[in-house]
């Protein structure tokens, strides 16, 4: 699988994950949308660091084309699903108990 | 130092800038982030793993590569650069504390399980 299939796949598993495997969906709270804003530029920022200054590049076959300031679509993909993930399982281990404060 | 020395940091600077950038709000909000560690380890240490060895496939199969002039050149397993394992490990906290931080402002937005 390359890059664009395998991203594809993980964010339809993040967002399945967060909607109905973990109880406190981030999804559809405006605590993870506005977290989400104030990261977004950081991201994009980041993301254009490693790739305009070509720090990472990519094997042209395996993304789809598709950019955003400098950097493949796939990476803000990915980046998201990272985000989701583990603000998902900080929730989770906090509703479980473990240093919720 | 010579130019294609500080060169050799292009990647981590980015890490150190998301470090600067995030971690302050442990000291000025009080977010209390990285005195959690314990449920930040169990947070991130299985999604980071997890990309990690999409990472390890990654750089195997060619699908991605590294400028060998703009990273320091330490390698973990699997020829991963030193950088990306730190990635995994710094940008997770930074998005924690984005999360913590709107969480200290916005209490009443929090799971009613995570409210004091």
């Amino acid at each position: 699988m390359i890059y664009a299939d395998i991203v594809i796949a993980i964010l339809i598993f993040s967002v399945f994950l967060d909607l109905f495997g973990l109880k406190n969906s981030l999804l559809t709270r405006p605590l993870f949308w506005c977290s989400y804003a104030i990261i977004l530029p950081f991201q994009l920022l980041t993301n254009w660091w490693l790739t305009s200054r070509n720090i990472v590049m990519y094997d042209p076959d395996v993304i789809s084309g598709l950019r955003v300031m400098s950097a493949p679509i796939e990476d803000l993909i990915f980046g998201f699903a990272l985000i989701l993930n583990v603000m998902g399982m900080w929730e989770y281990w906090g509703t479980k108990g473990v240093q919720k404060v | 130092m010579r130019e294609s020395t500080v060169l050799k940091f292009s990647y981590l600077a980015m890490l150190i800038f998301t470090a600067v950038a995030s971690f302050w709000l442990e000291i000025a909000f009080k977010v209390h982030v990285l005195r959690r560690m314990k449920r930040v380890l169990l947070s991130l240490l299985p999604i980071s793993l997890g990309f990690l060895i999409w990472d390890a496939y990654a750089i195997a199969q060619g699908h991605w590569y590294f400028d060998k002039e703009q990273v320091t050149g330490v390698n973990g397993p699997f020829n991963i650069p030193i950088e990306e394992i730190l990635f995994f490990l710094i940008i997770p906290i930074a998005v924690l504390m984005t999360l913590e931080g709107v969480a200290r402002f916005k209490p009443h937005w929090k799971h009613p399980d995570l409210r004091k």
